[in-house]
């Protein structure tokens, strides 16, 4: 293959990671901006998404569909209730201390971790895509006759994937009309904006915090169905994702939607380029290094407008 | 006896009880004891910028790491003797500590947390990639022969107990006369109050700096000391999961406190032992121990002895 073909097969993976990833970083960002607090544990909802997927999927039986459809609407909810209950018990009651949360969250991912390695196994294991047709891409070459198509070896995705970035795409501007057109998202902001005054306007701030919580466990969860025939459920799978959104809302900017979907989108697709050209490895040294100096020298990230 | 005689009455009389239970101690537990003392040393190092200077790092593997490799790859790559490459781990915990140090200085609060996770990554990836020297994940064993200082066999079970606790009396000694000298109050003081200490005039981040010199110049020289002791490194010693276990080891034991790291480690390391022959999943007992710890005694075990009988302690 040329260098053509491997670009846009680049492009197409790295838009695939940034689908999944702007919905995983969006749980984080939504998390920090209205309750302060930095949830350590976010990969494992991820994880746990995708692990009750495959438990739900191998429940359903019969056509593939009919068990990624009953995943893709039990699972989140399902992980959402975990996080609430996590909030309920731990966050709530050391009063959503920075510095301590972030201790206690570090003790919940190795306690949902080990809890699934105990239950579910150290196995990789698959769910069946609901639809999966192969599609070939053409590309464009000068031949003796001018420019002809033809079809590249290798160069090609799946029906699956494109539905990935469509689902994303349309969450997305769901979860922005929800933030921006209606009560509940008014009431988030208004918490996000100012927590005592919101209290003092007689908004349940404690309720608030816990749905927060809830639904950026449950937008990581999305993430971990909709990744989840693409790349098997295992127990150690929220690791890499974490370390993604972290950067991706770093670069971003912490709390700004239009900022986490923008840093997505490059650090996924530069992340499918890098990895196509070069060693995976070198490539994640470069972008935590890229992230510790953005913190260093641009707190606020590249399109926020606060600091960390 | 004032305040400072008790603490040093006591914490000598920790050395010598060590020194004299290596007389009484069956074997299994020797070895145990021996690999606590020098991790002990790891989460003293901690301890100073975490407990004392209130700067919670979530990636201090990466100067454990430094210092382990900076002895195990001179000895493998470049023949030093056993000596020589301990200064060299020492001198790479150094500079890491003093290049990472100068860049955390402009960061504050979580920011800061974050940085030096990712820090501890970028070392923990680095080390991969360099597998050829390193051999990643799988590491590799430090010759027997090689492990000798002043004629001494490092690898015996004996000599390595000594100079673990030799270590770990070390790093008891320079912690009591950080904490007792006016360097320690100040590193207090920023823990407390950072603006107020600023306010009267402290150069708050020259302190910072010399209490990131120090803590990761002896988390350098505890990695070091257990490549040296134990014969064997590793990209393990270099991962997210390091960067955890000293703060879990402090916050156990309690920060800000000079024995704490020591009780916390030696509770730690037995519980894990203990549980590791039930399940697979021994990282369980890490997470809940956490997370109880966060909820029902912030300030760790020693923390809690001094707020209720011991208000001495150092």
């Amino acid at each position: 293959m040329e260098l053509g073909p491997y670009l846009i097969l680049g492009l197409l993976e790295g838009l695939v990671t940034a689908a999944v990833l702007s919905l995983m970083a969006l749980g984080l960002s939504l998390v920090f901006g209205v309750m302060r607090v930095v949830n350590v544990a976010h990969g494992e909802f991820f994880m746990v998404g995708a692990v009750l997927a495959w438990w739900i999927a191998s429940a359903v039986g019969g056509h593939p569909a009919l068990g990624f459809i009953a995943a893709l609407l039990l699972a989140p909810p399902l992980t959402a209730g975990l996080a609430m209950l996590a909030d309920q018990l731990v966050l709530k009651r050391i009063g959503y201390d920075p510095e301590r949360t972030i201790v206690a969250t570090i003790g919940l991912l190795y306690v949902i971790q080990q809890v699934t390695l105990m239950t579910y196994g150290p196995d990789a294991r698959p769910v069946e895509a609901p639809f999966n047709h192969r599609l070939s891409i053409p590309f464009v070459e000068w031949t003796e006759s001018g420019l002809a198509m033809y079809w590249p070896w290798g160069l090609g995705t799946t029906s699956y994937k494109l539905a990935v970035i469509a689902a994303a795409v349309i969450l997305l501007t769901a979860i922005w009309l929800l933030m921006t057109r209606t009560r509940y998202g008014l009431l988030m902001r208004a918490t996000q904006l100012d927590r005592e005054t919101a209290q003092a306007f007689a908004i349940p701030v404690g309720r608030v915090y816990a749905s927060v919580f809830g639904l950026g466990a449950g937008l990581a969860a999305l993430g971990g169905v909709l990744i989840v025939p693409i790349q098997q459920a295992h127990y150690l799978m929220g690791h890499d994702p974490l370390l993604l959104s972290f950067i991706v809302v770093i670069i971003g900017g912490l709390g700004s939607l239009p900022g986490t979907v923008v840093a997505a989108l490059l650090i996924g697709v530069s992340d499918g380029m890098i990895s196509v050209f070069f060693s995976p490895t070198l490539a994640k040294i470069i972008a935590t290094l890229a992230v510790a100096f953005v913190l260093i020298f641009r707190p606020q990230g590249l399109f926020g407008k606060r600091a960390l | 006896m004032t305040e400072i005689q008790k603490s040093w009455a006591l914490h000598l009389g920790v050395i010598a009880l060590l020194f004299a239970l290596q007389f009484i101690l069956p074997a299994y537990h020797h070895g145990s004891l021996a690999r606590v003392m020098v991790l002990t040393c790891y989460a003293m190092g901690y301890n100073i910028l975490f407990g004392y200077t209130g700067l919670l790092s979530l990636g201090h593997a990466l100067f454990f790491a430094a210092g382990m490799y900076g002895l195990s790859l001179s000895i493998q790559h470049l023949d030093w003797t056993a000596g020589p490459a301990l200064l060299a781990g020492l001198a790479t915990g150094f500079a890491v500590a003093l290049v990472v140090g100068m860049l955390l200085l402009r960061t504050a609060g979580v920011a800061f947390m974050i940085v030096t996770l990712m820090f501890a990554q970028a070392g923990y990836l680095t080390v991969l990639y360099f597998g050829e020297w390193t051999r990643g994940d799988e590491g590799f064993v430090i010759q027997q022969e090689l492990r000798r200082i002043a004629g001494f066999d490092l690898s015996d079970p004996t000599s390595r107990y000594f100079a673990a606790l030799l270590m770990m009396a070390i790093c008891i000694i320079i912690t009591l006369r950080v904490v007792q000298t006016g360097f320690g109050r100040v590193l207090v003081a920023i823990r407390e109050n950072e603006e107020r200490t600023r306010m009267l005039g402290y150069d708050i981040q020259r302190h910072k700096l010399a209490a990131i010199l120090l803590s990761g110049t002896m988390s350098a020289a505890a990695g070091a000391a257990y490549g040296l002791l134990f014969g064997y490194a590793g990209a393990t010693f270099a991962s997210v999961q390091y960067s955890i276990f000293p703060l879990l080891w402090v916050l156990l034991g309690g920060a800000g406190t000079v024995l704490g790291p020591f009780i916390g480690t030696l509770f730690m390391f037995y519980l894990i032992d203990l549980s590791s022959e039930l399940t697979t999943a021994y990282m369980l007992i890490a997470g809940l121990v956490l997370v109880a710890l966060t909820l029902f005694a912030p300030q760790g075990l020693v923390g809690e002895l001094r707020r209720r009988t011991l208000r001495w302690l150092p």
